[in-house]
């Protein structure tokens, strides 16, 4: 399986290696290194690189490559789960995972890295398994053990490591007891020329922040579970349940995890709440670009969009954009030629505009691609595909919890081509 | 104090990697006695000074100062430096009590042992001392590290180490044993024999921590021994759900692979289309009918592995999903593959790195079955934000998908495409409009318009694709586009790509009839640049003068000669070669013969039109997922997939043995075997499909149920019962093996069967109804010759969900020896039969009462095949004991059977219809309880008889449970003087009274 993995930073450096079977040198990487020559962008180095006699398999995330080093055959996707899984590890444990909360922790990382793979094979990638073993570092913590010497170190098996629930450890008390639900959905779009929708789709996920004492046993109805289309759960969901009856029922995990991430069947028309006006054109001959955009709230349910974020790639040739927002900050990024434009909150009586000219560089021709524009919004407190939790309730605990449930719409990937 | 304070701040920096420890090296207050000395040394000793520091921090006596000499080499480790040369300070903390620095030195053993083989042996009675911890965390770290530590000397304490962790009590040091088997293989393979004799153990193992190490194990070791998963073939099928999910991802690859060398394939198609091929071949009609007559029944172990791996399809790790999906692919049915389409469409929101081995496999996919992802293929269309190898990807799938009927709609997406920033990809969708084109006839004109509209395209890459393309579009048609051709003429001027520029050429030679003034002008042009062009173009260039030389000598004799001149004298050796070569073909002289009158017929041969392919065409010959797959080569360690066996192999291999099953539910931990479950109908006229449907949802419910009791114990009993459930399946099952030898006159019972069987339907525990039933019957079939039968039926409603609460069943205190005649000897034309109630837990599950039966044959011949037969078993569960085969005079033979109904026996021609009447009370078991538990219960029934009766007895309070459903019975006898009242609480009220009727004659006949 994962023979060895190497954790390269931005600017190709290894700054991190870890053996689980024979030591592979590093010169291993030059491979690696070859292929993000090769690529244009950080995102466009193939995932899975072949070398005479291994297999670099990498992920990229908050610009780290996890390189890890493979030498027979393994399901690619099981190694790339894997990596992804050691990422979300590290910022479960770090906050973040970049390079410096990397060095600024090692030894825990070696740590990690050692509970989580055993001769190359995971052995236990569950938060809270591992947070049992190895406690999460806290500045709190840190100066304890120092003065009195103790570890941070796990002694006893994790009780969930055996159980039949093992993403939840026994033995949980709170004072305050509380159950969060967050309905969060995502609009994947992509608008025409003339503004009509080439495709739109509706990605949701219900991620929980349960902090509950003992062993609750939790069901979560819908009011129209039929929504849903495809459906993906946490490990701690009764599957047979939903089958049968259409309802979530479950032994939560500890904290904060995402529940349910689901998918809209694309029959459903999708509303789209915002609508982009816009005017991209280049003359001929001339070295002068038009550039107008303005946006409008479209199907909102009477409810305000907020966090709007306008950003787009201008062609190559445009030297400089000279813009005037009617609200909210603009920045060009004249060597990446990134337009970005921070709206805000969409005012329906105010619509935000963005108006003026491009420049292009002298003796350039006429672009014949026009950008695309990306955005991003959020609507809080609506769940755009009209999903509506029903009700929570609690098996198995005599307390009475306090639950709370909240909707929002985003953007996902939402494109307009002009 | 002071070093001390020192110590602890630098702690906090050394979490800093690099910059932490060069700090402490700098200032290296840290061990005093050192750093005095130390800073007197020039820089060029500075990497050998800190490990002198680091060797001091380790002989140190403070805990806190070795913690943190071992912290500062992992560092180093994992920035790669080397730090072996402190391995013998190291490894003498390897006992240390502090579990941290343990951890740590372990780390540093695992790494370094290879180098420092000999010193590491120092640390293994450690690790044997340490196998033997109470602490099973302990016992397991040990075992990793030992395991870990690749020194061949040690080897055989690995192999006896890791036998020993195969049996231990804890699952996790089980599930560290199999992974030490890996690693032991890989340090010496001839450890293997040895080593699948463990594996062979472990496979065995029912916890599911240990299942997917195992597999994994297996698949490294010994992935050929097919043989030792037969037996555990259900179970892991069946434990699947609850493995975690590495585990899964691995067992689901590794059946896949058993699957197919087990079962016959399920794609009738395939298997029609074999018979047709083979009837052209021996053309006999007869054997082609008798072919198709026998429809394609699957193996119900087949069926079980894709019931049990459906639902992991919704699982949150990618991996998993995809491994089920191309189970699903390799094995499923055609018509129920689309399962997967929606899961795998659902991945492509994940990480990016995810979307690209997903849309791999979906290009392959889409090659062999459009239909699958054409719904979703706007899932496909590509945002500008992508990453490039997605972009190509996706259009390679939205390539395959088209059709005659999306063409359109995928036409206008590529045109947008086009138009993109990123010349690579706008290169691909050039391409992608090619295959569209020959692929579909009907918009080949409309994509040669488009392709020719981007000629004038400002970007030559664009161009020359185009330019590429066109010419292999032209090849399909070249008559009726002269004019493309004389358009493409005039553009060569401008376009400077080699690629672009050889297929202009290529197309003016193969085509100059169509434009006659044009081509000799543009070799003309080519006779000058000659010498400055790419080789693929002055191989075409030489191409296109002998064309033209053959068809137009006239005006290009010269020009000819010129370029074969100049060709002759290239650097390049195929430019020369392929000068002389066309120089003998197309120049008449002596030497060249009979060759050269050919020329034209060779140089101008029709050409077949190249066929545009996708890149994924033959990917599946790797099966799907495999790291294979995404390279397109075979890697190290792939394991073919075989193709289908045309004979299944023997599915006995699969069954376990019953009496290990069955005896499990006793216990009331193992979880009930659902093997046979698929045989399982509830009645003899329903039909296969259907009653395995059945099967499979009262399957489900009961896994469920399940999985609830183990969570919560106190909610035990739905598992209880539903357990029992699943027992009675495993009769039926016996039962319909047993119809084979079903008699013809079957028929004539059935409309009474169906009749009973309606009423067990409805659940009613109702004995009077089936008696007076089974009177109405008799009558009838005491017409007919040589049978008697009398029907008799205290049925045992087995499917009974309202069961609260599970109760130990205790010993019966007295087991009375009196049995009861079921057959005499002058009825049963010399054989006799009696019976009588063991009172004993039945071994074949605890829903059923065990009878014991006692036939003896008085008649002077030997009787034979004396079995039950099966039509009896409409509904009650009776568990059949084999067929004896003979019995002699005055021999006795007892068996136990266990049933709760009507049993038939009949002899060679005769068959005696009998029955059993048990008394209510055989029916109950005794458990044990408290009193408050009884007066509880009591209250918790409503349904109860009460009846004063004249007698005196102390008051005395009876708890049972039916058999069958494990229905609570509870019996008190209250005493108050001179009257008696008996009160029976139970869910039962048939019971009930029978039971007070019973309770009543008995205490007053032997009352005062």
């Amino acid at each position: 399986m994962i023979h060895s993995l190497f954790l390269v930073n931005a600017s190709g450096d290894i700054f991190l290696e870890k053996h689980w079977k024979s030591v592979v040198s590093r010169s291993v990487c030059d491979y690696f290194f070859e292929a993000v020559e090769r690529a244009t962008e950080p995102e466009n180095v193939p995932p899975v690189i072949p070398t005479p006699h291994h297999c670099l398999i990498n992920v990229l995330r908050q610009r780290v490559y996890f390189v890890a080093v493979i030498q027979s055959e393994v399901p690619p996707l099981f190694v790339i789960e894997f990596l992804h899984r050691v990422v979300d590890t590290f910022q479960d444990y770090f906050g973040v995972c970049t390079e410096a909360a990397v060095k600024d922790n090692v030894v825990v990382v070696y740590e990690l890295l050692e509970e989580m793979l055993d001769n190359g094979f995971p052995l236990a990638t569950e938060s809270n398994i591992l947070k049992e073993l190895i406690k999460p570092p806290t500045i709190l913590r840190t100066v304890v053990n120092t003065i009195t010497g103790s570890t941070n170190v796990g002694e006893q098996l994790p009780t969930g490591q055996l159980s039949v629930v093992p993403w939840r450890r026994t033995g949980v008390k709170y004072t305050n007891n509380e159950a969060y639900f967050d309905v969060v959905e995502e609009i994947d779009a992509i608008i025409d020329k003339s503004g009509s929708t080439i495709t739109a789709e509706i990605q949701g996920v219900i991620d929980a922040c349960v902090k509950l004492t003992g062993m609750p046993d939790l069901t979560l109805s819908f009011m129209n579970p039929r929504l849903l289309d495809d459906v993906s759960f946490h490990p701690c969901v009764r599957f047979k349940r939903w089958e049968a009856e259409r309802i979530l029922s479950f032994v939560p995990p500890d904290g904060n995890f995402r529940l349910l991430s689901y998918h809209v069947s694309s029959q459903n028309l999708v509303a789209i709440p915002v609508y982009v006006k816009h005017n991209i054109s280049f003359r001929e001959g001339s070295s002068q670009g038009r550039f107008e955009l303005t946006l409008g709230p479209k199907q909102t349910m009477g409810k305000a969009v907020e966090s709007v974020l306008v950003s787009s790639q201008l062609p190559r040739g445009v030297l400089n954009a000279n813009l005037s927002p009617s609200q909210g900050t603009y920045t060009f990024d004249p060597v990446t030629k990134l337009l970005s434009w921070d709206v805000g909150k969409i005012n329906p009586q105010k619509l935000p505009s963005l108006k003026g000219s491009m420049s292009l560089q002298t003796g350039a021709s006429k672009p014949d691609e026009n950008p695309t524009i990306n955005l991003q919004f959020k609507i809080q407190q609506l769940a755009v595909s009209g999903l509506k939790v029903n009700r929570l309730d609690m098996y198995g605990e005599k307390y009475k919890p306090f639950k709370g449930i909240k909707y929002m719409t985003k953007a996902g990937k939402f494109q307009v081509r002009t | 104090v002071l070093g001390m304070s020192a110590n602890s701040v630098s702690y906090n920096e050394q979490g800093s990697g690099e910059s932490g420890v060069d700090a402490a090296q700098e200032n290296s207050s840290i061990p005093a006695s050192i750093s005095a000395g130390g800073a007197a040394f020039s820089l060029f000793s500075a990497d050998c000074k800190k490990n002198e520091d680091l060797k001091e921090m380790l002989e140190s006596n403070k805990e806190s100062l070795k913690l943190e000499a071992m912290k500062r080499i992992v560092g180093l480790i994992a920035k790669g430096k080397n730090a072996s040369e402190l391995f013998p300070a190291v490894v003498k903390n390897v006992a240390s009590k502090n579990i941290e620095l343990k951890k740590l030195v372990y780390v540093y053993l695992v790494r370094y042992a290879e180098e420092q083989q000999d010193l590491a042996l120092l640390s293994i009675s450690t690790f044997q001392r340490a196998l033997k911890d109470p602490n099973q965390l302990i016992r397991a770290s040990a075992l990793r590290v030992l395991s870990s530590i690749r020194v061949p000397i040690i080897v055989p304490i690995m192999m006896l180490a890791i036998k020993e962790a195969a049996t231990d009590l804890s699952p996790y040091v089980r599930k560290t044993a199999a992974h030490a088997i890996q690693k032991l293989y890989s340090l010496d393979p001839d450890q293997k024999e040895h080593l699948i004799e463990v594996i062979e153990k472990l496979l065995k193992d029912k916890s599911t921590l240990v299942a997917g190490s195992v597999v994994m194990a297996f698949e490294e070791v010994c992935p050929d021994r097919i043989d030792l998963i037969h037996k555990n073939y259900r179970k892991l099928c069946n434990l699947l759900v609850d493995v975690e999910e590495w585990g899964q991802v691995v067992i689901i690859h590794m059946l896949t692979r058993y699957a197919r060398t087990q079962f016959v394939s399920p794609w009738r198609e395939d298997a029609v289309f074999d018979e047709n091929s083979e009837k052209t071949f021996y053309d006999s009609e007869e054997e082609r009918r008798v072919d198709q007559s026998k429809p394609y029944i699957m193996d119900p172990d087949h069926r079980l592995l894709l019931r049990n791996t459906k639902p992991l399809l919704q699982s949150r790790n990618t991996a998993v999903v995809m491994a089920v999906s191309q189970l699903y692919w390799h094995l499923s049915p055609k018509h129920e593959l689309s399962v997967i389409t929606k899961s795998l469409v659902r991945l492509l929101r994940s990480h990016r790195e995810v979307q690209y081995i997903v849309l791999q496999n979906i290009a392959t996919m889409s090659i062999q079955r459009k239909g699958m992802f054409e719904p979703f293929m706007k899932s496909f269309y590509v945002r500008s934000t992508d990453a490039t190898h997605i972009k190509t990807l996706k259009l390679e799938i939205l390539t395959n998908l088209a059709n005659e009927a999306n063409i359109s709609t995928i036409l206008r997406e590529l045109q947008t495409y086009v138009k993109s920033q990123d010349k690579a990809f706008v290169a691909a969708t050039i391409q992608a409009i090619g295959r569209c084109a020959t692929n579909i006839s009907e918009v080949t004109d409309t994509c040669l318009n488009g392709l020719v509209l981007l000629l004038s395209n400002r970007d030559e890459t664009v161009v020359a694709e185009s330019v590429v393309v066109i010419k292999k579009l032209l090849q399909t048609q070249p008559s009726q586009h002269s004019d493309i051709i004389k358009h493409m003429a005039k553009l060569f001027d401008n376009i400077t790509v080699p690629m672009a520029r050889a297929s202009i050429l290529w197309l003016m030679g193969e085509y100059c009839e169509h434009v006659p003034k044009i081509a000799p002008d543009v070799l003309r042009k080519m006779a000058k640049t000659f010498t400055s062009e790419e080789d693929i173009v002055k191989l075409q260039t030489v191409n296109l003068a002998a064309k033209l030389y053959l068809s137009n000598s006239k005006q290009t004799k010269l020009l000819t000669q010129y370029i074969l001149n100049l060709g002759k004298y290239d650097q390049n050796y195929d430019i020369r070669d392929r000068t002389r070569f066309i120089r003998q073909l197309i120049v008449p002289n002596e030497k060249s013969g009979a060759l050269s009158r050919y020329a034209r017929r060779i140089l101008m041969a029709p050409k077949p039109a190249p066929v545009l392919q996708s890149a994924f065409k033959d990917r599946d010959r790797f099966q799907l997922g495999t790291l294979s797959h995404t390279l397109n080569s075979q890697s190290n360690g792939y394991l073919e997939l075989s193709d289908w066996p045309a004979v299944a192999p023997d599915q006995s291999v699969r069954i376990v043995e019953v009496v290990k099953e069955a005896g499990a539910p006793l216990l009331g931990k193992s979880k009930p075997g659902k093997s046979a479950e698929k045989f399982y109908s509830d009645s003899e006229e329903e039909e296969e499909g259907s009653s395995s449907e059945d099967s499979s949802s009262s399957s489900s419910e009961e896994s469920e149920s399940e999985s609830e009791s183990e969570e919560n114990s106190d909610d035990s009993n739905k598992s209880s019962s539903s357990e029992s459930d699943s027992e009675k399946k495993k009769k039926t099952l016996k039962n319909k093996k047993l119809q084979q030898q079903k008699p013809d006159s079957k028929d004539r019972y059935w409309s009474h069967s169906k009749a009973l069987l309606l009423i067990i339907i409805t659940k009613l525990f109702s004995i009077h109804i089936v008696l007076s039933f089974s009177n109405q019957f008799v009558a009838s079939c005491r017409c007919s010759l040589l049978r008697l039968c009398v029907f008799l039926a205290c049925q045992f409603d087995a499917v009974s969900w309202h069961v609260r609460v599970s109760l130990q069943a205790s010993f019966p205190v007295f087991v009375p020896e009196t049995s009861h005649e079921l057959l005499h000897r002058m009825t049963g034309k010399g054989l006799s039969a009696q019976y009588r109630f063991t009172r004993q837990p039945c071994i074949y599950g605890n829903s059923m009462v065990s009878l014991q039966l006692t036939l003896s044959n008085s008649s002077d011949q030997a009787l034979e095949n004396i079995h039950i037969s099966e039509k009896s078993s409409t509904g009650q569960n009776i568990h059949h004991f084999n067929a004896i085969g003979e019995l002699h005079t005055t021999n006795h033979s007892e068996i136990d059977t266990n049933m709760s109904t009507v049993q038939h026996e009949h002899t060679k021609e005769d068959e005696f219809s009998v029955s059993i009447q048990p008394a209510v009370g055989e029916l109950l078991v005794p458990i044990t309880m408290t009193e408050a538990d009884f007066t509880k219960e009591k209250l918790t029934w409503c349904q109860k008889a009460n009846q004063p009766i004249h007698f005196c007895v102390c008051i005395s309070r009876f708890a049972g449970k039916t058999v069958g459903s494990g229905c609570l019975v509870l019996v008190s006898v209250a005493l108050k003087d001179p009257d008696a009242g008996i009160t029976i609480n139970t869910e039962k009220t048939v019971m009930a009274s029978m039971l007070l009727r019973q309770v009543k004659i008995t205490l007053t006949n032997s009352g005062p």
